[in-house]
């Protein structure tokens, strides 16, 4: 097989399907497809998403770099650094975020565990992406070029190489992870 | 209460948070090296606003939008991604024993009362924030949350600590009432 397969193949839209099942059974085991578990989040009263989040970044990172580094891999995917248009989003996003309490992803995946206001919600989502669409003209000549950096990366705007970045964030993940753990045990047994 | 056996069957009803993340992290490699194409989630949402907008418009009005002419609705590698992602999700509720018809969740209930059409009104109104800060951003929490996080882009993690701080604000301000159980 040669790789990458395109995704507009057959086989890429058998494994569009094989990845999607994956994706949705993990979200569905660390219980991100629901409301509680993600709100709770943001209040630090369950720590789950963060938990989640940070391994899951860290093992599919040291990964793909791992396998940049073998020349396994084409390029990076990076998404320009628009920067205000990502604080602006991002802030909004923090708002619909604890509205509907959950992301565009575990919202698809929650309704698939009978969560009707993330059906709900899915609506809300169609919604919102008509009006960014007729937005758009206005958003992209006043808004999306203000700041922007490009696809850039880490490394290239603090000169601090990717390796370091790694040890960086997977040491303190440990640390954090242990801390997270211990103040877990110690409110069990309170 | 947390005594039992950590399990990674698909019957156990969740699994360790670490188990997950590791698991999404072996996914992106997949991806990445499979198909070349990072996780994502909020550009074909977005497509299928356009497919309801052509509904109404017709298909050539649609796409003479300048935000759908270049993010053309298309069914695809991502549109069997997003409905699959149902699918497994589904499938591990059911067989985990923990699919369950759900209105108002609980934290919800307990600060905004049990009524079902303000909790519906929230979640809609917050779908629809939620979707457009995604498209200003250029992407949500799969696409910049954990996809660029992962390979270092200044754009996932700006986004992260951005959208970070602003559901901690939110949440302040939604679930304040004191004394409520949950």
């Amino acid at each position: 097989m040669n790789l990458p397969v395109s995704t507009s193949s057959t086989a890429g839209l058998i494994l569009a399907a094989v990845f999607g099942t994956l994706f949705g059974i993990l979200l569905n085991k660390g219980r991100v497809t629901q409301y509680n578990v993600i709100v709770n989040l943001f209040r630090f009263r369950d720590l789950t998403v963060l938990k989640v989040m940070l391994t899951a970044i860290v093992v599919g990172g040291i990964g793909v770099f791992a396998m940049m580094n073998f020349g396994w891999l084409e390029g990076w995917h990076i998404k320009d650094a628009n920067v205000l248009a990502l604080i602006l989003g991002g802030a909004l996003f923090g708002v619909g975020m604890v509205l509907y309490g959950y992301c565009p992803g575990t919202g698809v995946a929650a309704i698939a565990t009978g969560s009707l206001h993330a059906l709900v919600g899915f609506f809300g989502m169609i919604v919102g992406g008509i009006v960014y669409a007729f937005s758009y003209p206005w958003l992209s000549e006043h808004v999306i070029g203000v700041g922007a950096l490009g696809k850039v990366r880490l490394a290239d705007v603090t000169h601090v190489p990717d390796i370091v970045w790694w040890i960086v964030l997977a040491v303190g993940a440990a640390f954090l992870f242990r801390w997270l753990e211990k103040i877990g045990r110690r409110a069990a047994h309170a | 209460m947390n005594d039992a056996k950590p399990s990674l069957s698909l019957r156990a009803p969740s699994w360790s948070p670490y188990a997950v993340g590791a698991g999404i992290g072996i996914l992106s490699w997949l991806v990445f090296l499979v198909v070349n194409k990072p996780l994502g989630m909020s550009t074909e949402i977005s497509k299928f606003s356009g497919c309801a907008t052509s509904l109404v418009t017709g298909w050539e009005a649609m796409i003479g939008n300048a935000y759908w002419a270049g993010t053309t609705p298309k069914f695809g590698y991502s549109t069997v991604f997003l409905l699959f992602t149902a699918v497994g999700a589904g499938l591990s509720a059911i067989l985990g024993r923990t699919f369950r018809w759900e209105k108002v969740p609980s934290v919800w209930a307990a600060h905004h009362g049990p009524g079902t059409a303000k909790r519906m009104l929230a979640a809609f109104f917050g779908g629809m924030i939620l979707l457009f800060g995604a498209r200003l951003a250029g992407g949500c929490t799969s696409g910049h949350g954990i996809s660029g996080t992962l390979q270092l882009a200044v754009s996932g993690w700006l986004f992260f600590a951005v959208l970070f701080a602003s559901g901690i604000v939110t949440s302040r301000l939604l679930f304040r009432k004191p004394g409520a159980t949950e």
